[in-house]
């Protein structure tokens, strides 16, 4: 996360504005492997080191809750610059401010976990 | 072994997220980043006040050590791993940001004007920084799962739902990075 650069705002910053591969790169091609990965678990019913078998739970089926969180989520990656992944490890890093986004994603968390009852999912 | 101290190309980023990704389904677990900050959330106590977040957080553990590995990655990449710590931006972008008064684009890793202590005393930066949170936090559990679950997880299980999240997070991103940025910045 942090040698790839996708850790640094610059590069969300830059990839929203579509003016460097190099985000569509690293997403394309994990998805790339990932895609054939699971196609290949699924066709093989490959057992985990447990041996129990592999399993890969769908999705609830649904359109609200994915546009609408996900729009909300947009909002938040293009203006903090950090999805919960790297927000962990620019805490390694040493960018300290990064607690403070990291403070309030916990409490938008809570947020949620409170008025979930009352939105549309 | 020099390349290891310049930073990654996409191409060896993108196959080790995979590889990441194809750890944790080979361990019987899933790819998820953001489902540690309700366990974070369930830790704090947040039980007590809904039922959302009323669950044996011990269960959590092993994701909850994923995100403690991105941190001590981090720290590694950071202080053993790189001799130049400069993101190499398209100049295009180096400009965009110096209009916007992002001076540091193009001569450090992150914005200075936004991720320094010093910057942290200015009342806008905070606000900007905490809604952002605010937003990634919300949207992340709304949505049922944020980059890692959706974009790389849920995508490569060709869940049709997990584009529509992908869709609205450029939708969303797009939104702040060509119209509501200036504003907060």
């Amino acid at each position: 996360m942090f040698k790839s650069e996708a850790a640094s705002w610059f590069r969300i910053y830059e990839m929203f504005q579509f003016q460097s591969f190099h985000m569509y790169g690293i997403i394309g091609s994990a998805l790339f492997f990932g895609v054939i990965m699971i196609q290949f678990i699924k066709k093989f019913k490959l057992k985990s080191v447990f041996g129990e078998q592999i399993n890969i739970p769908d999705k609830d089926k649904s359109f609200y809750r994915y546009m609408l969180g996900g729009i909300l989520f947009g909002l938040g990656w293009g203006l903090a610059g950090a999805c919960p992944g790297p927000m962990f490890t620019l805490i390694g890093a040493g960018f300290l401010p990064i607690l403070v986004v990291i403070f309030f994603a916990l409490v938008g968390t809570w947020i949620y976990g409170l008025i979930m009852d009352k939105l549309p999912h | 072994m020099e390349w290891i101290f310049k930073p990654w190309p996409w191409y060896i980023g993108g196959p080790m997220i995979a590889f990441v990704l194809f750890l944790l389904l080979f361990f019987g677990k899933s790819f998820g980043m953001s489902s540690n900050l309700r366990t974070l959330c369930t830790i704090c106590g947040a039980g007590k006040s809904t039922r959302f977040f009323d669950f044996n957080w011990k269960t959590q553990q092993w994701n909850l050590l994923v995100a403690f590995g991105a941190i001590i990655g981090g720290w590694i990449g950071m202080h053993w791993l790189s001799d130049e710590i400069i993101v190499q931006l398209n100049p295009d972008t180096i400009d965009q940001l110096h209009q916007l008064n992002i001076k540091s684009a193009g001569a450090a890793y992150m914005p200075e004007e936004l991720f320094s202590l010093h910057a942290l005393t200015n009342p806008k930066v905070l606000l900007s920084l905490s809604l952002g949170g605010l937003l990634v936090g919300f949207g992340a559990r709304y949505a049922g799962g944020c980059t890692s679950g959706h974009a790389i997880s849920g995508l490569s299980n060709l869940q049709l739902v997990s584009l529509y999240a992908v869709i609205g997070f450029f939708i969303g991103g797009l939104l702040m990075n060509h119209f509501l940025l200036p504003y907060f910045l």
